[in-house]
Formats: C-alpha cells, structure tokens, sequence
C-alpha cells in the first residue's frame, strides 16, 4: 500500500505522553468467568431496553435478556450461560454513583452457547439487517456506545463514498484496538466489507495513528489479501499523525478526507462514516458466526504491576480484572477510559460494560490530585489547542456564571469533551467539568420544558373540554325547556279547542274505557309472594305486621318531637 | 404651492394606506408578550400564584396587575427570566404564595382510594385516570406535581414523591474546588 494518501490535519490538539507500551507486551488474554455476572440493561445511548428474563430464569450464553426499547435502542445478552438471581437495582459503573436495573446472573461454569446461526445479509433488506444488528447488541465500542444499526444508514445521496475505520486509539494507556488489529486483522476487514455492503461505500479508510506499527503492519498485510481476493484496492490502511484527539471521528474524517462536518449535520449526508474498529469485529462476530456482542477488549493498565488487554464478558466486575493484573498497593481509585476523557468509577466492583474500553487503576502518585484553579488569563491557549475549533475560554465563562444560551450560542454541544484545554490551561481549570456541567444542566431545561408544553396542552385541552360540555349541557336544558313550552302551548290550544264533534267524543270515551280496565286489572294483580302461602308463613307475615304496627306506634311521639 | 401641498398630500395618502394594509396584513393574533410570560412559566397550573392557572397569570403580568414572584414552582430561576424578559427588577420570592419544592409527583395509595372521582375533576392536566367506585392511578409522566389533587381526596390516599435522581437524569454538579480543611493544633 505504497499509494500516497493525501493528509489533512485538524486544528489544535496536544500530545500527551503514550503509556501504551506496558499493556501491548502480551497478547490478548481472555479473562476469566467470574460466579456472578452483573449486567446492566442500559449500556447503550437510546432508551433502556426492557428485561426479558425474571430471577430463577436459566439462561444461554448469547441469550437476549434486555430487548431494544423504542426507535433507538440496542438488545443486551447473557455473558454467560447460568440462572438468573435477580432482576434489580444495581450500581453502575457511572460517575454519579446511582443505581440501575441490572440482571444479576450466576455462572453454571458450563459456557453452553444458545443456538448460534450466521446471518445471510445478502439475502435480507437493508432493515432487516438493521434489525438484526439491534437485537445483537451491536454499539460503537469507541467508547460512545451509540447503536450500530442506526449509523448504517446511508445519508441524502444513499451511498457512501468513504466508510472509515477508526483504529486511531489517540487516548494515553488505552490498546484494546491496537492489540486487536494485531491479532484480528482479517475479522476486523470482514465486518468492514459487510458495513461497506450495507452503505454502499466505494471506500475504506482505516486510519490509525503513525505510533502503533504492529497494528498498521497486520491491517496492512490483511488489507493486501482482501483486496487481492476482491481483485479492487478498496481497503487503504492510512497512518495519521500521532495527536490527542485524533480518534474523535469528525478529527479523524477530517485527517483523512478534508471534509469538515458542519454543527449540528451527519457525516453521512457527506458521504463519509466512521466506525471503530471494534465495532466492525463485532459486526463480523454477529454476522459471520451469529454471535452477539457479549464481550469486548478491554485494557487493564494505571497503577499495576502487569498491564494487559483482555477479552472479557461484560458483566464482569472490574476489581475481578484489576486483581489479574497486580494492582499496586496504593491504588485509590478506578477510571473507566483514559486519563483525558474517562469517568471515574464510584467503587471497583462496577461491571466491566460495552462503553469500558479501558478499566485505568489509578493512585495518588501516577494522577496527583490537580492544583487549586486559579482565575482565567484569557491566554487563549485554550482555543489554539481545541480540535473542534472552538472557543473554550468564552464557554467556560458563560457554564460558570451558568448564562447556559450563551454557552450554546459559542456551540457547546459542539465540545467532544476531550480535554485537550483543561490539559493546557495555565490556570488549572477544569474546564470540561463546567461544560459538562452545562451540557447537563441545559439537557435537564429541554426535558423541563419538554414536559411544561405537554402540561400546557393538556391543561388548555381541558379548559377547551371543560367549555364544551358546559356548552352541551346548555344546549340540552335550552332543548329540554323547549319541549316542555311547546307541550304547555299544545295544552292550552287544546283547551281553546271548540266544542269537539260526536265522532271525537266516541274516541275519548274508548280511550277511557281501556284505561279503566288496565286500572281495574293493575288492582287485582296481587304481589306474588304473598299469594299461595302455607298457614304458617300466613301467621308469620301477620306476626311481622303486628309488630311492624307496634314500632310505627312507639315511634309516634318521637316523630311528633322531631316536627 | 399647490403642488408642494398635492405631492404632501399624495404621500400622505399613499403611506397611510400602505400602513392600513400593513396592518390588516400583518395584524398579531393575541398578546405576543403574554405568549412569552406563559413560555418561562412552569405549566404547573397549580394556582398558587392566585390566579387559576399559567396562563391567566401570565396575562396578569402583561397587564401589570400582578407581581413576578408569584410563582413558587418556577423558583428563582423563573422570576430571573420574568425580569430579564420584562426589564424588572429581581424580587425574591414572595413568601405568601409558597416555597419552592423538589419536584415531585402524586401517588395515590390504591388500597385506600374509593373512587370519589374528586381528584380527577381537580387535576388540571387530566393525568389522573379512573371511574366513579372504580381505583383511580395517576399517570407520572403527565403529573405536573401541583397538588391540587391532596384537598379534594376524602380520605387522604393521595401522597407527594420526590422524583429521585438516576443514571439518566443524573446532572453534573457545579464544579467546586474542594478546600482542605486546615487541622487544628490541639499542642
């Protein structure tokens, strides 16, 4: 792959130093099965799915227990196969520190798969692959976990021109990619070539920065053999400069392609997307061998003795994988992802889910807590070094003095939360803890609203309901008091009526007639539970009466005191 | 002379009734403003500002016959937006209508509910579901929080729940600089 690529570059970034090499040493290894696996049903963007399984439940390895809820939902699987203990609350590996449904599992140590069938996707639309990706599980392990099946979509022109395949992995300490593209090469391009069938993509990009030779090296040699067998030079393997955040898909699309994505618009409607390359090796996993996505690569590196990359079921918990790797002894903390963009972990035994790239074992030493945030010096070196082209200093000030529109009108939801300005301020300020703070804060107002102009409809849809009725119960009085005049007018016209001819008379005296013998043979039916009685119930019904006579007389005076 | 007059005249003439049409043309169908005091409000329609609901409130205000501060559920944060909107002067909440709450929903407790319908019919957003003898059930989603459900219900079933926080609706907090807290020296 001699053929010169012309590169892009993207503005700003830093270069943080590496420590990738002490977990690229070895090679994968897959870690063990823990007893109990604890696996939260929302590990994706988009709706939680709803639970499948109840406790006492036995369940495959593979086994959907989570199924995709709403129009951007991804299914979750049993890890492993075992019995169900427990649908419930759980804590998640998530900065807050909260709970969430999660289905807790012990493992029969059997490993039984459920039956596995690959998918013939050629042989099914487009949606129906689509479908089929969802209810896999399939999420972008970049880190977003954003559903799969909702990318594979293409855009305006309804092909692709560039699929690019993200293996740049620009975060400090994090290989799972690297170590992957080394020892999976061939399933890496096998998923691309499904998602480059599914969009119809004319190319594949696969860009990975220049300080992983190994990885290039293997995608290089597996690129050669696929487009040999294919008889094209579709897959291109292109090194990019080393630089913090060239993993960020719109950097990377830009490295690679020139094209910058505007605010606010997808990358599809350009004809370009991008997708990790773990993703692809999940697809190639749930498309070739009909396995879903139940495991992932996941880097052990920080503060221990012996970093490494394992594959591990998600479910695991994190101390589990920490205690394979000699922790040092003074580890105080777990960081999920790398140093510049991770989440701290509220406690180690969190489990190991689809977003954990990188589970990072941190210490007092190796992370020094940061010092006292001085006031900004509007130095700006902020903005030189921000990738998305931003102007952090002015977003920072208007997430502080919490003036949020201002702070969206300088594009906040642009910010990728990278890090790369609070790596460079001078002040040490922790600039992306005000924007995520905004970010947050300004989420927490839509869904407000959101729910203020619902409350607004329904209350005006009430008072226009209340109105109504009002109005209907009116119209019915009006119509009721209508009739009753006209009956009152027909009376009297009647009356005024001259004296009436001999015929009419005959009439009235036959109506009369018959109403005086229904009247005559209303009186002689009896109730009948009183007629046919023995003697004994006779004396009884008289007995009652007696007394009922007795009451009604004792009675009397008080009824006389009560008037 | 009469031409100065004549072309004064004709422009008057001519400009009058481009503003008639203008008028007719662009005419505003309601009070824009009362519009964007009934944005900012909460849409609680809990009545605790005394007016029967948002949107008569926010016509109080337009009119100038009511305070900003009325409004316990819009907080401070609301009375802030009502003055930079307005051009008013801050006021802090007035206390006689009420403090500002948690957000929270009605729950009723359907052991104990006998069907009275009273709280349907109080309930401004319909959000309560049920017949008469039959068990009534709120729906959450649609409940605003405005307790005008809990006077109505003969026999108290109707209780107040904080919405507790999770992992979606989790907010980053302010970033504060933790201070250490200097140790005193009991030498």
């Amino acid at each position: 792959m001699s053929v010169l690529q012309r590169l892009f570059g993207f503005n700003g970034g830093v270069k943080p130093a590496y420590h990738k090499e002490a977990s690229t040493t070895a090679p994968i290894a897959v870690a063990p099965t823990p007893t109990q696996l604890v696996i939260p049903l929302h590990q994706s963007i988009g709706g939680p799915p709803r639970p499948l399984v109840k406790a006492g439940d036995r369940v495959l390895k593979g086994q959907r227990i989570g199924g995709a809820d709403g129009n951007a939902s991804s299914a979750v699987h049993a890890s492993t196969s075992g019995t169900v203990v427990a649908v419930e609350m759980r804590l998640m590996p998530h900065t807050s520190g909260l709970s969430a449904l999660c289905v807790v599992i012990d493992a029969d140590g059997r490993d039984e798969w459920v039956a596995r069938q690959p998918f013939d996707h050629r042989a099914a639309t487009p949606t129906q692959t689509r479908d089929y990706l969802r209810d896999a599980g399939i999420v972008g392990l970049g880190g977003a976990v954003f559903p799969t099946y909702l990318k594979l979509k293409a855009g305006k022109q309804g092909k692709l021109d560039i699929l690019v395949l993200n293996g740049a992995e620009c975060e400090p300490f994090i290989t799972c990619d690297d170590v992957l593209m080394r020892e999976r090469a061939d399933a890496i391009l096998r998923g691309a070539a499904i998602m480059r069938e599914m969009l119809d993509a004319g190319q594949i990009l696969v860009g990975i920065e220049d300080n992983k030779p190994e990885a290039i090296a293997a995608m290089e040699a597996s690129a050669r053999a696929a487009n040999a067998a294919a008889g094209d030079s579709a897959i291109k393997v292109v090194a990019v400069p080393t630089r913090y955040p060239a993993g960020g898909a719109k950097q990377l699309i830009r490295v690679l392609t020139g094209i910058e994505v505007p605010h606010g618009e997808r990358s599809t409607d350009y004809g370009v997307q991008c997708f990790n390359v773990g993703t692809a090796y999940a697809i190639h996993e749930a498309i070739e061998l009909g396995q879903p996505l139940i495991s992932r690569i996941v880097t052990v590196a920080g503060n221990v003795g012996r970093a490494r990359n394992y594959e591990v079921l998600f479910g695991t918990p994190m101390k589990d994988l920490i205690a394979l790797c000699d922790p040092l002894p003074d580890s105080d903390r777990v960081i999920m992802g790398g140093p510049m963009m991770g989440f701290l972990m509220p406690d180690d035994a969190v489990p190991v889910v689809k977003a954990t790239n990188c589970v990072l074992v941190g210490s007092k030493k190796l992370f020094p807590p940061p010092p006292p945030e001085m006031p900004c010096i509007r130095c700006g070196e902020c903005a030189k070094v921000c990738p998305a082209d931003l102007q952090p200093f002015e977003m920072y000030w208007f997430s502080r003095a919490k003036i949020f529109g201002k702070a969206q009108e300088y594009h906040l939801f642009d910010c990728i939360e990278c890090g790369c300005c609070a790596y460079v301020c001078p002040s040490r300020i922790p600039l992306v803890d005000y924007y995520r703070f905004a970010k947050s804060e300004i989420w927490a107002r839509e869904v407000d609203k959101e729910a203020a102009d619902v409350a607004r409809e329904r209350y005006e849809f009430r008072l226009l309901r209340e109105e109504r009725e009002k109005q209907e119960k009116a119209a019915k009085l009006a119509a009721k008091t209508a009739a009753g005049r006209e009956k009152a007018a027909a009376a009297v016209a009647e009356a005024q009526k001259p004296a009436a001819t001999p015929e009419e008379d005959a009439k009235k005296a036959l109506i009369a007639a018959a109403l005086e013998r229904a009247r005559a043979q209303k009186e002689q039916v009896q109730p009948e539970n009183t007629v046919n009685l023995t003697p004994e119930q006779q004396a009884e019904v008289a007995a009652i009466e007696a007394r009922r006579a007795e009451i009604r007389e004792m009675a009397k005076p008080h009824l006389r005191q009560d008037d | 002379m009469i031409e100065a007059l004549l072309v004064m005249a004709l422009g008057a003439v001519v400009l009058g009734a481009a503003l008639g049409y203008a008028a007719v043309r662009f005419r505003v169908e309601g009070d824009p403003l009362v519009e964007k005091i009934d944005a900012i409000l909460p849409q609680t329609q809990c009545g605790q500002c005394g007016f029967p609901g948002c949107k008569p409130y926010a016509t109080a205000i337009a009119k100038g016959e009511a305070e900003i501060n009325q409004c316990p559920p819009g907080g401070e944060e609301g009375i802030h937006k009502l003055a930079d909107l307005l051009g008013r002067e801050f006021k802090p909440l007035s206390a006689e209508h009420g403090v500002e709450k948690p957000k929270s929903v009605a729950v009723i407790d359907e052991q104990a509910c006998i069907g009275c319908t009273l709280c349907i019919q109080a309930c401004p957003v319909d959000a309560i579901v049920g017949a008469a003898k039959q068990m009534h059930t709120i729906v959450a989603s649609q409940c605003t929080g405005c307790e005008l459900c809990l006077p109505p219900c003969p026999v108290d079933c109707i209780s107040m729940e904080p919405i507790g926080e999770s992992v979606e609706t989790w907010k980053w907090k302010y970033p504060v600089v933790k201070l250490n807290p200097v140790r005193e020296e009991t030498a």
